[in-house]
C-alpha cells in the first residue's frame, strides 16, 4: 500500500544554499495502531506526519547527492533545460531504500524516489510491494507534473498549483492505489484531465 | 531558478499571521457563499491551501469558512478543480474536530470519493469503518452506469481493506468478490465508442469502434486485461484495470482468506497427488461460492497476463508495464497457491515455462526474483526448477546487473527473506557472497544497513577468513567494477562509470596476465577457498582511489567490519580466532590506499584484536613468533599506532602461564627484548617530517607491558626498573618539550612512577599485573584477603613508611 507521496526540493550538493523543503505531501496511510495506549491529540498527529515527511525528504536528498557524486556528476554539469527539450526521465536518477521501524515510521517502510533537476518525487510504501510498478508510476507522475505544471520554465512554481497536482493524483494514483496503466490508457486519462482543466 | 522563488514563497506563507489568515478566510467564505466559481475563488483557495500546508503546526481556520468548504464539496455545480482544493484544505487540517461531513451527504460517486478521502484522513478507526461500509454498500447497489461512477469508489474500498481489514461486513465482501471476478473476466473486448457530440457538424456515420488490441498491435485473442489497448476505454474496462490493481490487497486482507472447511482435510492429500480433483470442473461453473469464483478468475487472468507479457510491445512504456504485470501475476499466483494448494498443479507448468524464458533474457532480471520466491515457498513440488533458478540468480545476475540500484535493492530484500535463510539453499547463498558484495561495493550508501542485517546469516566458519579479506578489499572491488565497466561497455551507451575520473593507464596495465589473474580473482562469483595477495592490483587501481564511489564504499567498511566481527565471535572456535587475528596483523598495512581508509580500518581492527584474544587467550602463545615479528618489523608506529597499541596490550594481558600452560620463560624473554628495542627506538629517534611523533599511548602501553612481563619472569625486573627510570627522566627533560605536550609528558611520568613503585614489591606486582582468571568474579573483590584495592592500599602505605625510614 502506498502511504505517502511527496514532492520536495533537491540540492545537488550539501554546499548549496538553502534547506530541503517539502513542497507538497499527500498522506494515504494511518500511523494509528489500535493498540496504542496513549490518547493521541490531533495536533500531535499532524505534527508527527509533517516531520515524518521532512525526514523522508532529507533522506532522499542525501541518497540523491551520494548517487550523483558516485556517478561523477557534479552540480556544474547540470544545466537547466529549456522547456522544449523532452526531459529524459528514463535516465533521471532513481533509487530505493528501506526505513527501519521507528525511524521515522512505526513500521518498516520502503521509499522509492526519483530526482529530476532540483525536484525530488518520492513514494513511501509498505515493504514487499511490486517495485517495478511503483517505479513506473513514479516516472509517470513526474512526467505529468513536469509537463502540466510546466516546471521547467524559469519562474514556474508548484506551490500555488495544488489543484493541478490533486487533479493528476486523483486520476493516476486514486486514494493511493497504484494502477496498471498501459500507454493508451494513460493517454486517454490525460486527455480527460486536460479537458477538465481547460474549462 | 526554481529554488529561490520557492523558498521566499514558503517563508511568506509561514509568516502569515492570524489576522491576515482571518481576512483570507473571510474572503473565501464570501466567494463560496456567493457560489462564485470563477478564477478569484481558485486563486484564493490555492493561497489558503498553501498557508495551511506550509506549517508544521496546524492553523486555525474560521468555523464558517470550514463549513462552507464542506458545503462546496457537496454542491453539484462547483467545478472539479475547486472541489479538489476544498477537499485538500480539509485534509491538510486533519485530524480536526470541527468536521461535520458524512458520507450520506454526497450526491454522486465522485463526491462520495472526495468526502471519503477527507474522512479517511482523520485517522479515526471508527470513521474508517463507517466510510468503508457506506462506500461498499453504494458500490454494490449502484445500478446506473453514469460516467465513471464505480471507478471512483473501488480505490476507497481497497484502501479501507488495507487500513482496517475487518471493517467490511462479510456479506458485502462476498458480493464484491463476485463482482470483482466478473469485472476481471468479462469486460468488453470492443473499444469504447467515441463521444459523438451530435448537432450540425457531426459525421453522419460514426465509425464503429474495433476490437481491443494486444500491446504488439495484433487483435486481442482472448478476454480484456490491463495489457489490452485501444483508442478509448469503456466503463467496465476501466473497472477491469482497477480490479486487477487492487486484487492482491483484496485477496490478502478482506477477500476470501481460507478455503472452505472441507478442503482442509483434502489439502494434504492433494499436495501429494498428481491429479487435481477440483480444478478441471470449475472453470465454467457459476455455482462456485464467491471466494472460489474470484480465485478462479484471478488464476485465469494471471495465466493470460503471463502469455501477454511475452509479446513484443510496440511502445517502451508498454514493455515496462509488461514486466510489472509479470511480477504482479507471479505474486498473485503465489498468493493463490498459498490460499488454495489445489491450484499448484495448474500453476506449475506456466511457471516452469516462465522460468526458462526469463533465465534467457537479461532485461528481465528483476522479474526473476518473484519467481524464485514462488519456488522457495512451494518448493517441494518443484525441487529441480528451484535449484536452476537459484543457480542463475546467484551466479549470473549480480555479475551482470550490479550497477542497477533498483535491482540491487530488490535482490538484497530477497536475500533477507526468512524462507531463504532457513531453507536448504542457505549454503548456496553463503558461498555466493563475493557476488553479493558487488551490489554492496557499487551502491554502499543505500545497501549498508541491509547488509549489516544480512551478514550474520552469511558468515560461516568455512568462509569467514575469505570474507574478511574481501570486506577489507571492498573499496578495491568498487574500483575493479568501475574498471570492468569501462572496458566492457559499448561506446554508444550512457556511461555507468565515474565520468569525472579518467583511467586510461589502468586499462592498459590490465593486459598483464598476472594482473588479469588477480583482477578475475577479485571479481569472482563464488567463494574460492583461497586467498591471493592483491597488493599489485591495489597499485594498478590507485588512480581510481579518488572516485567518489570508492570513497563512499571505504566509509561504509568500518560499519560492516563491526557487524562481521559481532557475528563471527558468536561461533568462532580457537583455530578460527587464531587465523582471524593473524589476518588482522597481515592486512593492517596491505590496504587499498583511499583517503582516511587505513586510519578508520585500523581503529576498528585494533578493538577487534583484543576481542579475539579474549575469545581464545592461548592464541597469543600460539602465534608468538608472528607477533614478535609484527612488533619488530614496525620500526616505530606509522600513522596513529592503533594496531601496535592493541597488539602490545594483548601480549601484556595474555602472555602468561595462567592463560596457556605452554608459555615459557624463553618466550617471555623474547617478547621482552623485542618490546624493549621498540621502546628505545620510538623514544630515541627524533620526530621528523618522515617519522610522525609517537603517541603517548604507545609509550605507556609499552612500559606497562614490559612491566607485566617482568612481573612474570622476575629476573627481568632490574632491566625494566632501569628502563622506567630512564623514561621518567626523559619525560622530565627539556629536550622532549617541543615534541610532546605537557599533558602527554605528565602521563608518561606518572605511569613510569606507578610502575616503578609496583616493581619494588615483586610479589605484589605479580598479583596486580597478572591477576588470575577469577578476577572477574565479585567474590574476588569482597574477600579481604584477595581484594585488589586493599592490597594496593597496603602497598602504598608500606612504601611510604619505607621512604620515611630512608635518609634524605
Amino acid at each position: 500500500m502506498v502511504h505517502a507521496f511527496l514532492i520536495h526540493t533537491l540540492r545537488a550538493t550539501n554546499a548549496e544554499e538553502g534547506l530541503c523543503r517539502v513542497l507538497y505531501s499527500c498522506f494515504f496511510g494511518a500511523e494509528n495502531s489500535p493498540s496504542d495506549p496513549q490518547p493521541r491529540s490531533a495536533e500531535r498527529d499532524r505534527l508527527l506526519r509533517k516531520e515524518q515527511m521532512l525526514a523522508v525528504a532529507r533522506q532522499v536528498e542525501s541518497m540523491y547527492q551520494l548517487q550523483q557524486q558516485a556517478c561523477g556528476r557534479h552540480s556544474v554539469d547540470l544545466q537547466p533545460q529549456s522547456s522544449d527539450d523532452p526531459v529524459a526521465l528514463h535516465e533521471a536518477p532513481c533509487g530505493a531504500f528501506r526505513l527501519a521501524p521507528g525511524d521515522p515510521f512505526q513500521e518498516p517502510r520502503t521509499v522509492v524516489w526519483l530526482g529530476v533537476l532540483s525536484i525530488g518525487f518520492a513514494l513511501v510504501l509498505d515493504t514487499h510491494e511490486n517495485l517495478l510498478l511503483v517505479e513506473s508510476t513514479l516516472r509517470l507522475l513526474a512526467r505529468l507534473l513536469l509537463e502540466h505544471l510546466r516546471l521547467l520554465v524559469p519562474g514556474a512554481n508548484l506551490l500555488l498549483r495544488a489543484d493541478c497536482i490533486e487533479g493528476i493524483l486523483t486520476r493516476f494514483l486514486p486514494h493511493g492505489q497504484l494502477l496498471f496503466l498501459n500507454d493508451q490508457f494513460v493517454q486517454s486519462l490525460e486527455k480527460e484531465f486536460s479537458a477538465a482543466w481547460s474549462h | 531558478m526554481l529554488a529561490t522563488g520557492t523558498e521566499s514563497l514558503l517563508r511568506q506563507a509561514r509568516e502569515v499571521g492570524a489576522e491576515e489568515l482571518g481576512r483570507l478566510c473571510a474572503r473565501v467564505s464570501a466567494l463560496l457563499q456567493a457560489e462564485d466559481w470563477g478564477p478569484d475563488t481558485l486563486d484564493a483557495l490555492r493561497r489558503l491551501f498553501l498557508i495551511v500546508a506550509a506549517t508544521k503546526y496546524s492553523r486555525r481556520l474560521e468555523p464558517a469558512c470550514v463549513a462552507l468548504l464542506q458545503t462546496a464539496l457537496r454542491s453539484p455545480r462547483c467545478p472539479e478543480r475547486l472541489q479538489l482544493l476544498c477537499a485538500a484544505v480539509l485534509r491538510e487540517m486533519a485530524p480536526s474536530d470541527s468536521l461535520s461531513l458524512s458520507c450520506g451527504q454526497a450526491q454522486s460517486s465522485w463526491q462520495l470519493g472526495l468526502v471519503a478521502s477527507v474522512l479517511l484522513a482523520q485517522g479515526d478507526p471508527q470513521q474508517v469503518r463507517t466510510v468503508g461500509q457506506r462506500v461498499i454498500k453504494v458500490l454494490l447497489e449502484s445500478r446506473q452506469p453514469e460516467g465513471r461512477s464505480l471507478t471512483h469508489l473501488l480505490p476507497v474500498v481497497s484502501r479501507v481493506a488495507s487500513l482496517a481489514p475487518d471493517a467490511l461486513p462479510e456479506e458485502q465482501t462476498k458480493a464484491l468478490s463476485k463482482r470483482l471476478g466478473d469485472w476481471l473476466r468479462y469486460a468488453s473486448v470492443q473499444q469504447g465508442a467515441a463521444h459523438t457530440s451530435g448537432g450540425f457538424f457531426s459525421t453522419p456515420r460514426a465509425r464503429q469502434p474495433g476490437p481491443v488490441t494486444e500491446v504488439d498491435g495484433t487483435v486481442a485473442t482472448d478476454f480484456f486485461t490491463v495489457l489490452s489497448t485501444g483508442q478509448r476505454f469503456t466503463e467496465d474496462q476501466r473497472l477491469n484495470v482497477q480490479a486487477f490493481s487492487m486484487l492482491r490487497t483484496w485477496l490478502l486482507q478482506a477477500g476470501p482468506a481460507h478455503p472452505s472447511a472441507t478442503d482442509a482435510d483434502d489439502r494434504s492429500e492433494l499436495e501429494g497427488s498428481t491429479v487435481s480433483v477440483l480444478s478441471a470442473a470449475s472453470t465454467t461453473s457459476h455455482l462456485l461460492p464467491p471466494a472460489e469464483w474470484l480465485r478462479e478468475k484471478a488464476l485465469e487472468y494471471c495465466q493470460r497476463l503471463l502469455e501477454q507479457s511475452g509479446r513484443r510491445a510496440l511502445r517502451k512504456a508498454d514493455s515496462d508495464l509488461q514486466k510489472a504485470c509479470l511480477v504482479e501475476a507471479v505474486l498473485l499466483l503465489d498468493l493463490l497457491c498459498r490460499q488454495d494448494p489445489a491450484f499448484l498443479y495448474r500453476v506449475l507448468p506456466c511457471l516452469r515455462a516462465l522460468r526458462a524464458r526469463l533465465c534467457g533474457d537479461p532485461a528481465c532480471a528483476r522479474a526473476l526474483l518473484p519467481v524464485a520466491r514462488f519456488f522457495l515457498r512451494h518448493g517441494e513440488a518443484a525441487a529441480v526448477d528451484a535449484d536452476a533458478v537459484y543457480q542463475h540468480l546467484f551466479t549470473r545476475i549480480p555479475s551482470e546487473h550490479f550497477h542497477s540500484p533498483m535491482l540491487a535493492f530488490e535482490f538484497i530484500q530477497f536475500c533477507r527473506d526468512p524462507l531463504l535463510l532457513l531453507g536448504s539453499n542457505l549454503d548456496l547463498l553463503k558461498t555466493s557472497f563475493p557476488n553479493l558484495f558487488k551490489f554492496l561495493a557499487w551502491s554502499s550508501p543505500a545497501l549498508t544497513s541491509e547488509f549489516v542485517a544480512l551478514l550474520p546469516a552469511l558468515v560461516d566458519a568455512e568462509t569467514a577468513v575469505e570474507m574478511l579479506h574481501l570486506l577489507l578489499d571492498l573499496p578495491s572491488l568498487t574500483a575493479a567494477l568501475d574498471l570492468q565497466l569501462r572496458s566492457s561497455q559499448a561506446v554508444s551507451e550512457r556511461p555507468l562509470w565515474d565520468i569525472s575520473v579518467r583511467a586510461l593507464g589502468c586499462l592498459e596495465a590490465l593486459r598483464d596476465p598476472q594482473a588479469q589473474g588477480l583482477f578475475q580473482h577479485l571479481l569472482r562469483a563464488k567463494a574460492s577457498g583461497t586467498t591471493e595477495r592483491l597488493t599489485p592490483l591495489h597499485q594498478l587501481l590507485q588512480p581510481l582511489a579518488s572516485c567518489a564511489r570508492v570513497v563512499q564504499c571505504a566509509q561504509a567498511v568500518p560499519t560492516l567490519l563491526r557487524a562481521f566481527f559481532a557475528a563471527v565471535t558468536q561461533f568462532a572456535d580457537g583455530a578460527l580466532a587464531s587465523r582471524l587475528a593473524l589476518l588482522l596483523l597481515e592486512r593492517s598495512d596491505a590496504l587499498f590506499q583511499v583517503e582516511g581508509y587505513e586510519a578508520d580500518v585500523h581503529r576498528v581492527l585494533s578493538s577487534q584484536f583484543p576481542a579475539l584474544c579474549k575469545l581464545h587467550p592461548p592464541l597469543v602463545v600460539e602465534q608468538a613468533k608472528e607477533l614478535v615479528e609484527f612488533v619488530g618489523s614496525l620500526g616505530g608506529p606509522s600513522g596513529t599506532g592503533y594496531m601496535l597499541t592493541s597488539v602490545v596490550w594483548a601480549v601484556g594481558e595474555y602472555l602468561s602461564v595462567s592463560w596457556d600452560r605452554r608459555c615459557t620463560a624463553e618466550q617471555i624473554n623474547r617478547f621482552f627484548e623485542a618490546l624493549e628495542a621498540l621502546l628505545f627506538e620510538v623514544t630515541q629517534s627524533r620526530p621528523s617530517a618522515a617519522l610522525p611523533k609517537c603517541p603517548p599511548q604507545v609509550i605507556t602501553v609499552l612500559m606497562t607491558t614490559l612491566t607485566k612481563l617482568a612481573s612474570r619472569s622476575q629476573d627481568l625486573i632490574p632491566r625494566v626498573s632501569l628502563l622506567l627510570s630512564k623514561m621518567r627522566t626523559l619525560a622530565q627533560s627539556p629536550a622532549a618539550g617541543p615534541m610532546h605536550s605537557e599533558g602527554d609528558l605528565g602521563a608518561v611520568r606518572t605511569r613510569a612512577t606507578e610502575l616503578l613503585n609496583l616493581l619494588k614489591m615483586p610479589s605484589v606486582a605479580q598479583f596486580v599485573l597478572t591477576p588470575s582468571v577469577e578476577v572477574s568474579q565479585p567474590r574476588y573483590h569482597r574477600d579481604s584477603n584477595t581484594a585488589l584495592p586493599l592490597a594496593l592500599d597496603m602497598v602504598s602505605r608500606l612504601l611510604e613508611r619505607e621512604a620515611s625510614l630512608l635518609p634524605g
